[in-house]
């Protein structure tokens, strides 16, 4: 790529805003119902007439239809997407690894206990009013990253491919414990955590998009400052040291932030896999490897890919709904096992 | 050995100094160094040499600052270098390290801007100002016609003049590199040392650099830095560091010292151990 230039990041952040903004429009389009954004216009003088009445009343179905079910839906979709698609590229740059990601870390698979174990012992049920799942699942997310910061660091530093390794080992143990409460608890109490197991965007209140919304923009934002570091964390750790980078800090305080999105957008949504590894290996291609405009774009690519799968999750099959999870398994997979042998057979993951 | 050199000090004392260096690897048995010091006056070019485990790597980046030494301490331009900001360190001095994987698909001109990192503010771009100073470094190293290669996709000969590109592009009046020719071919290896004796000549850097070939180093370095057991065990010009009684003590191997007729440089024969 040539170097970075503000032209570029302008032009390139603008299209894939625009592009945005075109998968919102068309995925609040599609659905079982058939209604479209058409419906939500007023009806033009040549609809009126007898049927005036019957058009009314579907444009109010219409808008319940698409503001209440589907948006909701497709914005929480989107900003779990840009964060699991940020994160993800924080990930490979400071751990230096491309196969890097939130999930495979296990900070997703922290989420996912934290829900089901609150489930299976019953205490959702006993306190329905508090979001209690919701909150075990974020200090799952939370306490694994603390887990695996504590586990892989050596000599007060911590070492990223350690890090790796504990984090694949200890999602390992997170599933087998999912399987494990899923054995021994009457399948009836897990009903409502079923689909946490993959992923799935549910249909939240406008208040809650709200917050995890203003919670992005700043997790991106701090994120922001440390484009040029985690370029130069790319070139190696004391490449990064001699060329000024307090490498400790910037480490931190990057895994700190891509940490936390995670967890606040798991936690509503549960472990989507994929997203995190294949968005920036994607935007990359694209957009070229400068974190600079990379960490814009992974959450922008991430979150149009995300809203497009759960467009697809929630028609391809209607009325059933797919989980997310599975579409993400499904183009992530392949399209990762693609790159792969499309840049020179690994030498690219080398 | 600073004594050796009183125009240094007329020239306003040593730009690296290094005092009473004490370092243990954790977990050693033995200390690494025991009591090292070491000066390194503006415009110098000095090889540091030793036997493999003698420190050579840790002393660079000590010297570099990206490591803290158990005692003693670095001045850099006659303040602690761990005292520096880092970007400010690494507007003075620049490192090369051996290790030299870089991640992801990034182009020539992309890490050779890198070096312009610490002349940068937090979110700033790179300026025209910078654009210069990176193509002057891509001129330097003869990479002319590479930029928008991925560095990947380059020669090991090329990809480490690329890396030597950025740390010149940091516009640094020190450069220490750790065995920069550790992996290439004779003529790449002149070639190397043939780009740092020139900016070394005609602009004035100060070239450290840590070498495994001896012979190299005897011919491009005026000064060599013997490490061995701890501390330094020869300090000075390389006639006078290489005898054949050092390489016996040091390297434990029979050599017979000859000089170039030509440059007057010394050179080593290594003789083959006695069989039987």
């Amino acid at each position: 790529m040539p170097p970075l230039t503000s032209r570029r990041i302008a032009v390139s952040i603008g299209l894939l805003l625009a592009a945005l903004a075109a998968a919102i429009a068309v995925c609040s389009s599609l659905g079982s119902s058939g209604y479209t954004l058409l419906d939500l216009l007023p009806p033009g003088p040549a609809s009126g007439g007898p049927g005036s009445a019957a058009g009314q009343g579907d444009a109010a179905t219409a808008a319940a239809m698409i503001l209440r079910v589907r948006l909701p839906r497709i914005l929480l979709a989107a900003i779990t997407g840009a964060a699991l698609g940020a994160a993800g590229a924080v990930f490979q740059a400071i751990l230096r690894n491309p196969l890097a990601d939130p999930y495979i870390l296990g900070v997703s698979g922290g989420a996912a206990l934290g829900a089901f174990a609150v489930t299976a012992l019953g205490l959702q049920a006993l306190v329905p009013w508090l979001p209690l799942r919701e909150a075990a699942s974020f200090t799952g997310a939370v306490a694994t990253v603390a887990f695996i910061f504590l586990l892989s660091r050596v000599g007060g530093r911590i070492a990223s491919y350690p890090m790796l390794l504990i984090g694949v080992v200890t999602n390992t143990i997170y599933l087998s414990l999912i399987l494990f409460i899923q054995t021994v608890v009457e399948a009836t109490r897990l009903e409502g955590v079923r689909m946490w197991l993959v992923g799935n965007v549910p249909i939240e209140g406008y208040g809650l998009i709200g917050f995890l919304a203003l919670l992005l923009l700043a997790g991106l934002l701090a994120l922001a400052t440390l484009g040029r570091d985690l370029n130069l964390l790319s070139a190696g750790e004391d490449a990064a040291r001699s060329l000024g980078v307090s490498v400790e800090t910037a480490r931190g305080i990057g895994l700190l932030l891509a940490s936390l999105l995670t967890a606040a957008v798991v936690s509503v949504t549960g472990p989507i896999g994929f997203v995190g590894l294949i968005v920036p290996h994607a935007a990359r291609l694209v957009f070229g490897p400068d974190h600079r405009l990379l960490l814009p774009a992974s959450a922008l690519t991430g979150a149009i890919f995300l809203t497009l799968a759960d467009t697809a999750a929630r028609t391809v099959m209607a009325p059933t709904e797919l989980p997310v999870g599975v579409i993400t398994a499904l183009c992530g997979g392949p399209f990762f096992l693609w790159l792969y042998r499309a840049q020179g057979g690994g030498r690219y993951f080398e | 050995m600073s004594e050796t050199r009183p125009a240094d000090a007329a020239a306003g004392g040593p730009l690296l100094e290094a005092r009473h260096l004490g370092f243990s690897h954790p977990g050693a048995a033995a200390p690494l160094f025991t009591d090292l010091s070491l000066r390194l006056a503006p415009g110098e070019m000095a090889g540091i040499i030793g036997p493999n485990g003698s420190g050579k790597t840790t002393l660079l980046r000590i010297l570099g600052g990206l490591l803290a030494p158990d005692r003693g301490g670095v001045s850099l331009a006659g303040r602690p270098v761990r005292a520096l900001r880092p970007r400010a360190r690494a507007r003075l001095l620049a490192l090369v390290p051996q290790e030299s994987q870089v991640l992801f698909n990034f182009s020539v001109i992309e890490v050779v801007l890198m070096g312009r990192s610490p002349h940068l503010g937090l979110l700033g771009l790179e300026r025209p100002r910078d654009f210069a100073a990176a193509r002057d470094a891509l001129r330097e190293m003869d990479l002319e016609g590479l930029e928008d290669r991925p560095l990947r996709g380059l020669s090991s000969g090329e990809r480490q003049r690329a890396l030597i590109a950025r740390a010149l592009a940091q516009e640094p009046r020190l450069i220490l590199l750790d065995e920069p020719t550790a992996f290439l071919d004779l003529k790449h290896r002149l070639q190397i040392h043939e780009i740092l004796a020139r900016l070394n000549g005609r602009d004035g850097l100060t070239v450290v650099s840590v070498s495994h070939d001896l012979n190299l180093a005897a011919l491009y370095f005026s000064r060599l830095v013997l490490l061995h057991r701890g501390g330094i065990a020869a300090d000075g010009p390389p006639a006078e560091v290489l005898t054949a009684e050092r390489v016996r003590q040091v390297y434990e191997t029979e050599a017979r010292i000859e000089r170039d007729p030509e440059t007057g440089a010394p050179f080593l024969l290594p003789r083959a151990p006695r069989r039987g």
